[in-house]
């Protein structure tokens, strides 16, 4: 090849492509991923609150709950990183042991939505029969109003950690598993799926090895946007009062507190907020670049 | 066109059924005696059992269902526990404070989020256009109540422009109703003006990118017509379509903002319901809510239908 060509192939990204034929193909996404700007930026800022959060004990030794009666509404200072409460309370220890808590919840609505998700939206995919009973129940749960069906929900089970968890769930179940349904659906009419079923492959062996493998991609998008929302929505319920209860600490009722003082001790409210946008921010991203790189079919347009 | 309105009607049956009877569930699945629970910790044997008693939770379950059912047809939904007024009577008479809200957040939500999405399609990859995504991105991450808390203090605390809260109905004072509801409505917009700001975006890409656009062009119309008459008109169909979506996220957006900004709406209605264990009224808004948006959803499907003919004709 002439020089130019090279480096105008180069310029192209083509190369890249070239030598990514030599890996294997999981490290070709991972390279194209890390080339993704928006990705790397929202991986940047979910990473920071992911780690502050799990380093918790650590970083933030002083108990979030402890009284400081004396040490009211201190602006935020190199003593007192986030400055401190209508308690004297550590802001920084109360946003720390928060972010633990939104990413322990997000998490786990995740990984209910990721299994719940799946084994509906599989099921009504793949087996007609059951497609009607199951998508009805589901586009009623959907009809709800997100919000108002989270703040229902807890209204019967109550306002632990746990509930709340039960009730994302319920909201944002139905909608992975019509992402989950709506590709099997086409991943079911392929030829290399009929070829399985003329194999003599049961459903079983069929749905675990040829549909979900290649219905995980739109999957794990929905999972980072929804663990977005669920951190969201939590701060939402907790905002309103209908989430874990103080004196837990979450960023909602952290803000929900510092209401009334927000004239002369805006830090109350300012910080928490800042680090759930930077949760959902670096979500978003995140999602986005997953989306443009794992489901070009998606893509918004660059 | 009656077809269509029909069939969707038709399909909106067994959604309200079981959302009727997801809400109907809702106060069994209270763990424990669900009397009990909406009395409270402090109530006697007596209070409790006259609870169960007015609520119908002594009857058997058939029962229940069936009055649940009957008072539906009737739209008899009970009495709120906390206001002692009918359900369906204090949901109707907070709806038009939700609607006018919703509808006002939905003109600002359309206004910025087809304007920008279109300009940045118009100028894709210029400055114009990544600032606009940009924004849009930092729209849809930014949570409305913080949102809301940050215009409280900029807006209402520091500049004194507007009031940090209340609600003045627009029958009664347009300004006033203006100077209350602004803060709220865009608070609850901008979220939503950068969700459709991205689909307007990509939707007008995939329509600028048509043959019929290029034909247009290669005859000689001018560009501004072209965008106009073809690439808008064709682009805003599929848009149609998530205005239902926007809808029903503003509703649930008004619940958090409503109690912010001390809007009585149904949002706040149904969160002091919650807060307070009034059951009934939280069952009834919930249906009526919920009801209501399926509505709004077969509204926005006729329309969709009225404006692109294929669907009329596929009888999809």
């Amino acid at each position: 090849m002439a020089p130019d060509t090279v480096i105008a192939l180069a310029a192209a990204g083509i190369e890249d492509d070239l030598l990514e034929r030599h890996h294997h193909p999981a490290w070709a996404t991972v390279r194209r991923l890390l080339h993704h700007r928006l990705f790397v930026t929202g991986l940047l800022l979910f990473s920071i609150i992911a780690i502050v959060a799990a380093l918790a004990p650590w970083i933030a030794p002083v108990d979030p709950n402890k009284l400081a009666m004396r040490q009211k509404f201190l602006p935020p200072s190199p003593e007192h990183l986030f400055g401190t409460d209508n308690f004297g309370r550590s802001l920084w220890s109360r946003v720390v042991w928060g972010a633990q808590l939104s990413m322990i919840i997000g998490s786990a609505v995740v990984a209910i939505n990721a299994v719940f998700g799946t084994l509906i939206g599989a099921a009504a995919g793949y087996f007609r029969s059951l497609d009607n009973v199951l998508m009805r129940i589901n586009d009623a749960l959907m009809a709800f109003p997100a919000v108002l069906l989270a703040i229902g929900v807890t209204a019967v089970l109550g306002p632990s950690v746990n509930d709340v968890i039960i009730a994302l769930g319920v909201v944002y179940t139905p909608r992975t598993a019509r992402i989950v349904r709506s590709s099997v659906i086409v991943l079911r009419e392929m030829e290399y799926v009929q070829a399985a079923v003329a194999a003599g492959a049961g459903h079983w062996r069929i749905l675990r090895r040829h549909i979900l493998p290649n219905a995980m991609a739109p999957l794990i998008v929905q999972l980072s946007f929804l663990f977005a929302y669920a951190v969201l929505t939590e701060a939402t319920l907790s905002f309103l009062g209908v989430g874990a209860v103080p004196p837990t600490p979450t960023w909602g009722n952290i803000m929900a507190e510092g209401r009334q003082y927000m004239i002369d001790a805006p830090w109350i409210i300012t910080i928490p907020g800042a680090a759930l946008m930077i949760t959902v921010l670096g979500l978003n991203l995140l999602g986005d670049g997953l989306r443009d790189v794992l489901d070009p079919r998606l893509r918004i347009q660059q | 066109m009656g077809g269509i309105i029909i069939r969707r009607l038709g399909s909106a049956v067994p959604i309200l059924l079981i959302v009727s009877l997801i809400t109907f569930a809702m106060i069994h699945l209270i763990p424990g005696d669900p009397a009990a629970a909406i009395a409270g910790l402090s109530a006697t044997q007596e209070q409790i059992a006259n609870i169960r008693h007015d609520l119908g939770l002594d009857q058997p379950l058939l029962t229940q269902l069936w009055r649940w059912y009957a008072g539906l047809l009737h739209g008899n939904l009970g009495r709120s526990l906390l206001l002692g007024q009918p359900v369906v009577q204090a949901t109707m008479l907070r709806l038009p404070v939700t609607l006018a809200l919703s509808a006002y957040a939905l003109v600002i939500t359309l206004l910025i989020g087809l304007g920008s999405g279109i300009i940045a399609a118009l100028r894709q990859n210029s400055w114009v256009d990544q600032v606009a995504m940009i924004f849009a991105m930092i729209g849809i991450s930014l949570p409305n109540f913080y949102l809301g808390l940050l215009m409280i203090i900029f807006f209402a605390v520091d500049l004194r422009w507007l009031p940090t809260g209340g609600y003045i109905a627009f029958t009664d004072d347009p300004f006033g109703w203006l100077a209350t509801s602004t803060m709220p409505a865009v608070s609850l917009a901008l979220l939503l003006a950068g969700l459709l700001a991205r689909i307007t975006r990509s939707t007008m890409l995939e329509v600028l990118r048509q043959d019929y656009i290029r034909t247009a062009r290669a005859k000689g119309l001018p560009r501004r017509l072209v965008v106009v008459k073809h690439a808008l008109a064709n682009a805003l169909i599929p848009i149609t379509t998530v205005v239902g979506i926007i809808v029903s996220l503003l509703i649930s957006g008004s619940v958090v903002t409503e109690t912010l900004f001390s809007i009585p709406g149904i949002g706040q209605l149904l969160t002091q319901a919650v807060l307070n264990r009034d059951y009934p009224m939280v069952q009834g808004g919930l249906f009526i809510t919920t009801a209501l948006l399926v509505l709004v959803n077969i509204g926005v499907d006729v329309c969709y239908a009225l404006l692109d003919p294929r669907v009329r004709y596929d009888g999809a």
